[in-house]
């Protein structure tokens, strides 16, 4: 397995808050990674670092080969890089089949693809089938519940079709058979050949999912490895006791 | 143009001067706009209406422009948070504000305005006073008491911000509330309430502002539109909200300009801030004291 | 309807207004009529960048005066006593659009990476020192202002107002079908998710910068070219009122008060408005004119945010149809904090 995203000593700082320091992540082709941490700690700092929503002051990210920390954001989504938000940021002047489109007619068609407007209807009835929101393809993102927000921020997410999908508190709030839903999608994904980035409160999903479990405390990496090891590292238990 | 040493020096005078003036019309826009986020257009349109009530008590009772002010500036601060009680009902709240928000503050700056010359009409207006007139010399440089008094009285203001800001209850509250909402709801405090209070302290220095700008010269209705590119100019180049940084950022303007006005003539000074406008933008948003 | 289709029906409705006014025998009308066309031109030129983007441009006066003066110096130039008006409007018209759209490209530029505050903070200080400029410009008259003797006829339209009558018409109704083009098309969709989310657009793939210069350019060449017939229309230009916020606030009012997320908002807008206040102006005053506009975009931004389209569609249609345009609500946020990068945003 090749290396698909590589954090290189990551800093970012707000004003004279520290809030991720000398971070190094590598992430395999394939992988399904699991990013816990306690509130504040910095990990959608970490995911917006990536994603080129914020700039890192120091460390690089590669991502494919590149690097890609000086690209704005949508040039990173070209290349296969997608997230869904913490907070669902849906467009809300939009139908949520139109939601979802976007990513096909911007990153999708961006990277030579052009489907024929059929297909790309297809395709958006079969992604928000996936989340089940399918039934409420015309309405519009006020119509849902904060359940189904989630839903649809990561049925747009998936719809760039991206080699590495972080999926940012997906899951919040979900009950527990929408959870084993979302998971479900996102082993999917995984088996098809997409790298997944999970940043999960839930530890039940986090475990069930995970092959590889890293931690951040307060901006740094505290540990990074097989999920039943982590969890019994001290200074994890001491991080998630302590507090 | 002949360069001279005393010209040099009398241009960067009363660039300093000015500048003070400009701080003391900037500082309440650096709470509207820098501290509360409000992005208040209509700023100037207050300040003209300042001049006005000035010019008013003035002309008709005799009483110092800068007397005038203060006496109506409760009036001011009422104007103010009914304003704000607006805003925030009809945008704030319906998170509206980048749009329609924008476009009522272009409407109220344009209302006023327009009935100021309905009213007025658009002859110059001017006012008279003790200070308005004489000039010190010291040296060859010369103090015009017209330009160093507003100069003075605008500093103290500021300095009173200030202090109102950092030293009180109310002003850390102003302060936090960019920052962290839910941390003054914590502590049971309303943040709308805080922004109306901050937003309508915003207006009443725009009272005195306006009577400053009286005395430094006559005034008409639509002058207050070469201030919105200078404003704006000197809060972000101040580092948006923050008080020492407008006064370093607008003396600093008002000696470019003035340097300007003496060598190239009056009439290019607004192109000046307008200039730092965009270079601030476009090279250093976060402005000149920025992180 | 497809594009070509629409664009011939507007045609033939310009025609049978043209062929209407003809009949009353009164070229009052024609002048009467081409101020309203060109804040149809203006109005719809605003919304491609404020409705379909989200970001106020409050330099119309400016853009509309580039294209105006564009035309003074290209008369200052090369029109001769020898050869009066050897330039044809429609080539004063694509310069002046050049020039605008090229200034608006440069201005978009430096701003339009920041949050949309700033541009429009910009665009109003842009109409100020534009104005220094020309009046600091003795070329083009200065302070002054410049003549520009315009022909009393032109074969074969009978006298030269219908002329600009019709040009000012053809503007208009290429305007209305260009904003409908861009309503309709990818590029449409991707303002769209610019107004509503720029952080999200961009996660979507959407190349946020690009698409705001294009509608920026778009936007600020149809305006200059409303400007471009100018000087024939008024005889006499002068800086003053040509900058003045008298354009901006109209190109803001009329779309906000017809409504902003289609092109039928800016239209009715702008025949409602500008036809009021021709009437106003002829009756009461001018002065009392800008009032009302200016009153009547406070009244409307505050009880009618979707404007007179937004009213219609909540009496005709049912619920969840009744928004057009709606924002994304909330202050869960804090606002975002300005940073050097071009997309910056607090950590959340």
């Amino acid at each position: 397995m090749s290396e698909l995203l590589e954090v290189d000593n990551l800093g970012k700082r707000f004003g004279g808050f520290v809030a991720l320091e000398n971070i190094s992540l590598s992430v395999a082709a394939g992988e399904r990674l699991g990013l816990i941490g306690p509130n504040g700690s910095g990990k959608s700092t970490l995911v917006n670092c990536i994603c080129g929503t914020l700039r890192n002051e120091q460390g690089s990210v590669r991502f494919d080969g590149r690097q890609i920390d000086r690209l704005p954001a949508h040039r990173r989504t070209h290349l296969g890089l997608a997230r869904s938000f913490q907070l669902p940021r849906p467009f809300v002047s939009m139908s949520l089949i139109e939601n979802v489109r976007i990513p096909l007619l911007y990153t999708v068609e961006a990277r030579g693809t052009r489907h024929a407007a059929e297909q790309i209807e297809e395709r958006c009835h079969g992604l928000l089938r996936e989340v089940g929101l399918e039934a409420k393809a015309r309405r519009r993102p006020s119509d849902l519940t904060q359940v189904e927000m989630r839903k649809l921020e990561l049925a747009r997410a998936v719809a760039a079709e991206p080699k590495l999908l972080i999926a940012d508190e997906a899951m919040a709030g979900l009950t527990h058979s929408e959870i084993e839903d979302i998971l479900a999608l996102l082993v999917r994904l995984n088996e098809q050949g997409v790298t997944v980035i999970l940043i999960e409160h839930i530890m039940s999903a986090v475990m069930s999912f995970s092959r590889r479990l890293v931690v951040l405390v307060s901006g740094r990496k505290i540990a990074d490895g097989q999920p039943e090891d982590v969890m019994r590292d001290p200074e994890v238990e001491r991080a998630y006791l302590g507090q | 143009m002949i360069f001279s040493f005393d010209l040099l020096s009398n241009a960067i005078i009363s660039g300093i001067l000015i500048g003070g003036f400009y701080a003391a019309v900037t500082s309440g826009l650096s709470l509207s706009f820098g501290i509360l986020d409000i992005v208040n257009l209509a700023h100037p349109a207050f300040i003209i209406l300042g001049s006005y009530a000035a010019y008013v008590a003035n002309s008709k009772f005799g009483i110092d422009p800068i007397v005038a002010a203060i006496i109506v500036l409760p009036a001011f601060y009422a104007l103010g948070a009914a304003v704000y009680q607006i805003y925030y009902v009809a945008f704030e709240k319906r998170g509206q504000e980048s749009l329609r928000g924008l476009a009522f503050f272009f409407g109220l700056l344009f209302i006023t305005e327009v009935s100021l010359v309905l009213y007025f009409g658009v002859d110059y207006r001017d006012v008279s006073a003790a200070y308005i007139g004489p000039t010190w010399h010291l040296g060859d440089v010369d103090l015009p008491l017209r330009l160093l008094t507003p100069c003075l009285v605008s500093l103290a203001l500021i300095a009173c911000l200030q202090l109102v800001l950092t030293r009180t209850f109310v002003g850390r509250a102003i302060m936090a509330v960019a920052q962290d909402q839910l941390a003054l709801r914590l502590m049971a405090v309303n943040p709308v309430r805080i922004k109306r209070i901050a937003f309508a302290i915003s207006i009443a220095t725009a009272s005195l502002a306006g009577a400053f700008l009286i005395i430094i010269q006559p005034v008409e209705p639509s002058v207050g539109r070469d201030y919105i590119g200078r404003i704006f100019a000197i809060c972000v180049l101040g580092g948006m909200g923050s008080l020492p940084g407008t006064v370093i950022a607008a003396i600093l303007i008002g000696v470019i300009e003035s340097l300007t006005a003496t060598f190239y003539g009056p009439s290019w000074a607004p192109a000046v801030s307008f200039g730092f406008l965009l270079l601030t933008l476009a090279v250093r948003p976060a402005g000149l004291l920025g992180r | 309807m497809r594009t070509i289709p629409f664009f011939l029906i507007c045609l033939v409705i310009g025609g049978i207004a043209f062929a209407a006014a003809l009949t009353l025998g009164n070229d009052y009308y024609f002048f009467a009529g081409y101020v309203v066309l060109q804040y149809v031109v203006l109005s719809t030129a605003w919304n491609i960048l404020g409705g379909y983007c989200g970001y106020v441009n409050f330099g119309t006066g400016a853009f509309f005066a580039l294209g105006a003066y564009s035309t003074v110096t290209i008369y200052t130039l090369i029109d001769t006593n020898a050869f009066p008006h050897v330039v044809p409007i429609p080539v004063l018209m694509l310069v002046g659009g050049a020039v605008s759209a090229v200034v608006g490209l440069g201005m978009g530029y430096l701003t339009l990476r920041l949050r949309g505050a700033f541009f429009a903070i910009a665009t109003l200080a842009m109409a100020v020192v534009l104005e220094t400029l020309v009046v600091n410009w003795d070329f083009v008259g200065g302070s002054r202002g410049a003549f520009i003797i315009r022909p009393e006829t032109i074969a074969p339209f009978g006298s030269y107002i219908r002329y600009l009558f019709l040009i000012m018409l053809l503007l208009a109704v290429a305007s209305l079908t260009i904003a409908r083009l861009i309503e309709r098309s990818r590029l449409g969709y991707g303002l769209a998710t610019i107004r509503d989310d720029e952080f999200a657009a961009e996660a979507a793939g959407v190349p946020t910068l690009r698409l705001k210069l294009i509608a920026t350019t778009i936007s600020g060449a149809l305006m200059g070219m409303a400007g471009a017939p100018f000087p024939y229309y008024i005889g006499y230009l002068q800086p003053q009122p040509t900058f003045a916020l008298d354009y901006a606030v109209n190109a803001i009012a009329m779309p906000l008060i017809g409504g902003t997320s289609t092109w039928v908002g800016p239209l009715i807008g702008a025949l409602l408005l500008g036809s009021l206040q021709q009437i106003i102006i002829v009756t009461i005053s001018s002065a009392v004119n800008l009032l009302l506009v200016g009153a009547l975009l406070v009244a409307f931004v505050i009880l009618a945010p979707n404007g007179i389209v937004g009213l219609a569609h909540k009496y005709l249609q049912h619920k969840d149809d009744d928004f057009v345009g709606r924002r994304r609500t909330g202050l869960e946020a804090p606002a975002p904090q300005v940073e050097s990068s071009p997309t910056s945003e607090a950590p959340s």
